[in-house]
């Protein structure tokens, strides 16, 4: 089987963050980047399908410069090839336009499986898979706990998650695209052959032009929706912080506990 | 001009599902800012009761799809059925609940419309006449100011708890049918079964005391420190999502969107940075203690009572303190 897996590279949000000069966004100097969570599980299931299949793994990704970091790991964990749209006019989408280009660049590429996760840890639109399968014409299932290919019949069997602790289990016609949720395998790591490998494996950086793109269509231009500012929730609304080391901070709050919220 | 508002709610068997009377209330609040009207819309089979139920709040109409084809969600069809609904009557904003379900279908709905796409909105604010939504990035640190921008609808999921099912306004609606060429439509998926995803061994939601673990607590062996706090204190464990996803302890412990929903009179959130997805499971809990070594995670917007501090000197110390004040 021929899959594709787009990935997104993400700040590590456990840092500590600061608004950015313009107040769109957060100041990415400092900053270390990862792939996304939820990406990290569909190249997960995408490398074993492949190595089931005798199949090929093609990884995909928008953004900076800095993405190429996040090609190169997902080289090194047993990706044949990657493309990473770096272009300006990909840059600065909502979930419309990016995944616009994501189709885009998949649409030549004879896939016929695309996962990518469930939802990006920092815009968080969980979209963007949705709007590549409608881009494409295929169908596609987003929130996925389990797949189960039937390659004889070109289906997949998908169990999706739904609310309050219920699943739906459902039948796609292949291509599809499957959103994955974390949790679904275990992702690996990358061997010391792997990343040696990687370094040789093939990173096309297409433009709008090659893929056959308008570039109005593309990245901030082609977005509906524009970001006026970013924020941290207003202060003082929160926890009473307790202060102090933590036998300190624990007696107090077991007297705060007994006596002022007075549950124990 | 004034602004024409749709909030399509979602249901299940005939059942309207709680979020999409948040979102009834939000389309009614957005309506009164912008001068508009507010109508809903409901998609399934056999809608008539559903139908009427939704009538009974201050909208302008109800529209009901109601046939046998929808009975069942599939996104081909559910997409297909709005995008045609809204392709006729042309609403300013369609306002959703923020479900699985909406965000399975939402997005392809936006790109078959050409309409601007805000998903999981928290708030909003009318700023001569445009609507300026608040939404939370990341993992809810912090939180964006977006507006649409270009000519077309608005499509805006609403998250959980943001606006109030109290506070809806009582009415008298019109139930108005939506004939749409519903043969015309397909299911891009073949639903198998709908079923549980686990065997509900424990009930959290009876606890009167919960004690959850987040992935601060870096491994499964260091939940027993956890044990002991959530036994010192008469109450039972749970957990956040990373830790179930990593095995760390079963799933039945999960509390959040895709685990259980809890209000006990104490929820203590160990190493939990507060995801909005673990909050709507647990903001309604009596007093919450968020114990966090990010002074900057989200849960401390929801806790009572915080300590920025590492879990694994803290919680052992609150069990000793605890231990310590029963037997004085």
């Amino acid at each position: 089987m021929r899959i594709a897996v787009c990935i997104k590279q993400v700040p590590d949000i456990e840092a500590r963050l600061r608004v950015s000069g313009d107040g769109t966004w957060i100041d990415e100097e400092d900053l270390s980047f990862v792939i996304n969570e939820s990406d990290g599980y569909a190249l997960e299931e995408a490398l074993q399908i492949a190595e089931r299949t005798s199949g090929e793994v093609v990884v995909f990704s928008l953004g900076p410069e800095r993405v190429r970091e996040a090609l190169r790991k997902a080289l090194a964990l047993g990706a044949a090839r990657a493309v990473h749209l770096k272009d300006p006019a990909f840059l600065g989408g909502d979930s419309l336009s990016t995944g616009r280009a994501l189709a885009g660049a998949l649409a030549a590429g004879d896939f016929d499986l695309v996962l990518t996760g469930s939802q990006s840890d920092d815009v968080g639109f969980g979209s963007t898979g949705t709007v590549i399968a409608g881009e494409l014409g295929w169908p596609h299932a987003w929130l996925v706990m389990g797949v189960e290919l039937d390659e004889a019949n070109k289906k997949v069997k998908v169990t999706r998650e739904m609310e309050a602790g219920m699943n739906e289990i459902s039948n796609l016609d292949l291509p599809a695209v499957l959103e994955i949720q974390a949790g679904l395998n275990k992702p690996r790591y990358a061997s010391l052959k792997g990343i040696m490998q990687a370094k040789k494996k093939e990173i096309s950086e297409p433009g709008p032009g090659d893929l056959g793109l308008a570039p109005e269509s593309l990245g901030e231009t082609g977005a509906k929706i524009e970001v006026l500012s970013v924020a941290f929730p207003e202060a003082g609304k929160g926890a009473q912080i307790i202060d102090g080391d933590a036998e300190t901070a624990a007696r107090t709050l077991v007297e705060k506990l007994q006596k002022e919220a007075r549950i124990l | 001009m004034s602004a024409k508002i749709w909030i399509v709610l979602q249901q299940r068997d005939g059942k309207i599902q709680k979020m999409s009377w948040e979102a009834v209330r939000a389309g009614q609040a957005l309506a009164a800012d912008l001068g508009g009207t507010a109508e809903a819309v409901l998609l399934g089979s056999g809608m008539e009761e559903a139908g009427n139920e939704v009538g009974q709040c201050s909208l302008g109409s109800v529209h009901v799809a109601d046939d046998e084809s929808l009975a069942v969600y599939t996104p081909g069809r559910f997409a297909r059925a709005l995008e045609a609904a809204i392709a006729t009557a042309q609403p300013d904003y369609v306002l959703f609940p923020h479900t699985y379900q909406t965000v399975d279908f939402l997005p392809g709905l936006a790109q078959s419309l050409d309409a601007a796409l805000v998903p999981e909105a928290v708030s909003f604010e009318t700023v001569d006449g445009s609507v300026v939504w608040q939404r939370p990035v990341l993992g809810g640190k912090m939180f964006a100011s977006v507006r649409a921008k270009g000519p077309g609808p608005v499509l805006v999921s609403l998250q959980s708890g943001a606006f109030s099912a109290d506070e809806l306004e009582k009415g008298s609606a019109p139930i108005e049918t939506l004939s749409l060429d519903f043969a015309a439509m397909s299911a891009d998926r073949e639903i198998l079964r709908i079923e549980e995803a686990i065997a509900g061994e424990v009930d959290l939601s009876q606890a009167p005391v919960i004690v959850s673990v987040g992935r601060g607590v870096g491994d499964a062996e260091k939940i027993p420190i956890m044990q002991e706090l959530a036994d010192a204190l008469g109450g039972e464990l749970g957990a956040s999502r990373p830790v179930i996803d990593s095995g760390w302890l079963p799933r039945d412990r999960q509390i959040g969107s895709s685990g259980q929903t809890v209000t006990p009179k104490l929820y203590v959130a160990a190493g939990i940075s507060g995801a909005i997805q673990h909050l709507v499971g647990m903001k309604g809990s009596q007093v919450i203690v968020a114990i966090n070594k990010d002074a900057g995670a989200p849960i401390f917007n929801v806790a009572h009572y915080g300590i920025v501090g590492d879990l694994h000197e803290v919680v052992p110390a609150v069990t000793a303190a605890l231990k310590e004040a029963s037997e004085s």
